[in-house]
């Protein structure tokens, strides 16, 4: 009998999965993936939420993005900051936010922090920890502000202020320190910044500069590069070459072809 | 022969290996050297970042020193050996002094420098060095190691963290590959200290184990001159 | 007479004592296979969590807490980490208490051997320092290291000095070190206040900084506890104090309900 083929319904697809795991026993690398080095936090204030990123995306020891954005949009009441995996964090926020999109378009209502939430860690639960999503969720809705964590294994935290990424502990000592209850927005944003500069110039993963996002009522409000704390110097010299310094090794001038319907396209 | 008969069916059981637990004597600070000779001096640099993994030991730990004075030697890989070593080569200098009664030059150095790295072959000293500075006849000169002593003088070199991001530079820059109509006239000491600070701010930019200060050794005949610049501390 | 070497200086298997010599290991000198193979510290066992020390106007400052870990398990809870080495100088340990303890006797050995020449010098913080940074680095080449991470803060001759040195050998000198969980958690406090300002950082901001630090380290550090000393060292002395608490907030824990819906 031929084989059938079967169609493709979307998805994760599994088919190379056995033979990875035996190519994996006769020692085989698994190819890694971009990991990134990051500080994200947030906090809640008395009428809003404030979540903040650092700019810096990290492949090993070099950075691949000076100004990466990791602020991710949800809904418009909805913005979560991502950590670990860059991919992970880019398509699980995506997928979350096109199935929270048509949930809203079917109950014609706003989305609550709750929904996005419980449909992540799930997700993510599902996947036991192979989708490797850190993430800090915050958003406004008829509950007032909320903020989570998410892990990637799907557990969840609900907390006045939180950290996540490898700059989490330099940002937690910010708020550990300087935290107290029903700060206001102004001083919701000047928490948050401190907490990811400590992240910027204590860890190696986290750089250059704070995005910060505000959530409230009626408002959300993304501040890209809020703080730029790291700008580049003034270089000492130019480097532009002038005329003629690349050698040409050969020169060869066509003149165009032109092509003319029903002419037989030379194949050899 | 039936799938579930076959391996590929029954995966290996997760076998839970014991744990050797064996103590790494190596770390690796990180930062970033370059030295490059002129016709009649030398400069060698040296970012003063001390990091273990994402973690910033310090920002002031420099890795350059001044040996004496026509020679500074820089050691990136891990700080301890680069200190220790630079400990036996001055205790080897001072014993050089005392039997012939006169200074190392750089060549000799160069030479003893390559004789302590293979001594420790079986057991390396993790430091990859630079040693700069002014000959006898007067001229610049750069010898460059790597950990157990192969050594060789060249004009320009960097080593460390981001020596992958700046010697296509010095290549480029100092030793005009890849350029056409390109001057041969000798770099100035200033046309070599811009390029050496480009090379490190960019450096700072796109590896993130360089930055905080930059640490500029000038070596001429008349002896040696440090400067200090700031680099982004992120 | 038993004619395998291994098997010298230990007690006697019956079956193989031909000759009823017991007990003979009883005069057998000590060999080293009395002792079976050499161990080494492969691994810490009772450790010390996280020493902090800053530069102020007058000198160091430093502090540790009381707790010996063993595991996970808050084993001893009076273990001073502080330990003053001569008159101007003063080691924070944290990592294995037993080697943290054996440095102790080795100093102590040390500034005794000193003292006995009696040629009017003592060893000052950066000599002990160095001596630390040669003891550390040549156990690790040796495969046997010391498992700390030090810190060496005092006044040598109207210079403040403050290093650190560990395991590896590494070391460092800076106006602010944090070991272990502090290097993440309190390092980032104590640069922001004190980069800059070692100059002007009066006794009572030096003590606020260091105090907030341990709040909180005790805060985020599960190996850590709420008492602990504090150390200082200026060209008058060094002064340490008797074990103390912060201050700590929890009341905002009230308002947390759950984890998620």
């Amino acid at each position: 009998m031929a084989p059938q083929q079967v169609k493709p319904v979307g998805g994760f697809s599994f088919e190379n999965y056995t033979r990875n795991a035996v190519l994996e026993t006769k020692g085989a690398k698994p190819p890694k993936a971009t990991s990134t080095g990051t500080t994200i936090v947030g906090v809640i204030y008395d009428k809003g939420v404030c979540l903040g990123a650092d700019t810096r995306a990290t492949e090993g020891p070099i950075v691949a993005d000076k100004n990466c954005e990791k602020i991710h949009y949800l809904a418009p009441n909805l913005y979560c900051c991502g950590a670990g995996t860059a991919a992970d964090t880019e398509f699980t926020t995506n997928s979350i936010s096109s199935q929270l999109e048509l949930h809203r378009l079917s109950t014609g209502r706003k989305t609550r922090v709750v929904t996005a939430m419980t449909l992540l860690k799930q997700m993510l639960f599902r996947y036991q920890g192979h989708i490797g999503a850190a993430l800090v969720l915050g958003g406004y809705d008829i509950n007032g502000p909320q903020l989570y964590t998410i892990y990637p294994h799907g557990s969840t935290d609900k907390l006045p202020y939180v950290t996540m990424g490898s700059g989490s502990l330099a940002a937690m000592s910010v708020f550990e320190s300087k935290w107290r209850p029903n700060l206001t927005r102004e001083e919701a944003i000047a928490i948050v910044s401190e907490a990811i500069e400590a992240g910027i110039f204590n860890d190696l993963g986290s750089g250059s500069n704070v995005d910060v996002c505000v959530i409230e009522e009626n408002s959300t409000d993304y501040l890209r590069n809020h703080v730029r704390p790291n700008e580049r110097g003034i270089k000492e010299q130019s480097y532009r070459y002038p005329r003629g310094t690349t050698a040409i090794l050969k020169e060869s001038i066509r003149n165009f072809v032109d092509v003319v319907e029903g002419d037989a396209m030379d194949m050899s | 022969m039936n799938f579930l008969d076959s391996p590929l069916s029954k995966p290996a059981p997760y076998v839970v290996a014991p744990i050797e637990h064996r103590f790494d004597p190596y770390e690796d600070n990180g930062g970033t050297s370059v030295a490059i000779a002129g016709e009649d001096f030398c400069v060698v640099a040296s970012d003063t970042r001390q990091s273990n993994g994402y973690m910033i030991n310090s920002r002031y730990a420099p890795k350059a020193y001044k040996m004496s004075s026509t020679a500074v030697l820089s050691c990136n890989g891990f700080h301890a050996d680069g200190v220790t070593l630079k400990k036996v080569l001055e205790q080897r200098m001072k014993m050089y002094k005392y039997s012939h009664d006169k200074d190392m030059s750089v060549t000799a150095l160069a030479q003893m420098l390559s004789n302590t790295l293979y001594q420790r072959r079986f057991f390396p000293y993790y430091a990859f060095c630079l040693l700069g500075g002014v000959d006898a006849d007067g001229k610049g000169a750069v010898y460059c190691y790597d950990s157990v002593g192969s050594f060789e003088r060249e004009n320009y070199r960097t080593s460390g963290s981001a020596s992958a991001l700046i010697q296509p530079f010095l290549d480029n820059q100092v030793g005009r590959k890849n350029q056409q109509n390109a001057s041969t006239a000798p770099l100035t000491l200033e046309a070599v200290l811009r390029i050496t600070k480009d090379a490190f701010t960019s450096a700072t930019e796109r590896d993130i184990h360089t930055g905080d200060n930059l640490q500029i050794f000038v070596i001429t005949r008349d002896g040696v001159e440090e400067q200090n610049f700031p680099l982004k501390k992120d | 007479m038993n004619h395998f070497p291994s098997q010298w200086g230990k007690p006697r298997q019956e079956n193989v004592d031909e000759y009823n010599t017991v007990p003979l290991y009883n005069n057998m000198p000590q060999s080293h296979a009395a002792a079976g193979p050499m161990t080494r510290t492969q691994q810490p066992v009772v450790t010390g969590t996280s020493v902090i020390a800053l530069k102020y106007k007058d000198g160091i400052m430093m502090a540790a807490d009381n707790l010996a870990s063993y595991g996970s398990l808050a084993r001893f809870r009076d273990i001073e980490r502080l330990h003053p080495v001569g008159e101007h100088t003063i080691i924070g340990a944290s990592g294995d208490i037993s080697d943290y303890q054996y440095i102790q006797h080795m100093l102590q050995n040390v500034m005794i051997d000193q003292h006995c020449e009696d040629d009017g010098h003592t060893l000052g913080t950066p000599h002990i320092y160095e001596y630390l940074f040669r003891v550390m680095y040549n156990r690790r080449s040796k495969f046997n290291p010391l498992w700390n991470a030090l810190v060496v803060g005092g006044v040598h001759k109207g210079e403040r000095f403050l290093g650190y040195v560990d395991l590896k050998g590494t070391t460092y000198q800076n106006s602010t070190i944090a070991t272990g969980f502090g290097g993440h958690l309190a390092q980032p406090i104590l640069r922001k206040a004190v980069e800059g300002r070692e100059d002007t950082l009066t006794e009572e901001e030096a003590i606020k900084i260091i105090d907030d630090c341990m709040r909180v380290l005790f805060y985020r550090d599960a190996r850590s506890i709420n008492k602990l000393q504090r150390a200082k060292i200026t060209a008058e002395g060094f002064e340490i104090t008797e074990p103390y608490s912060v201050e700590t907030e929890w009341s905002f824990a009230e308002s947390i309900r759950g984890y998620g819906a």
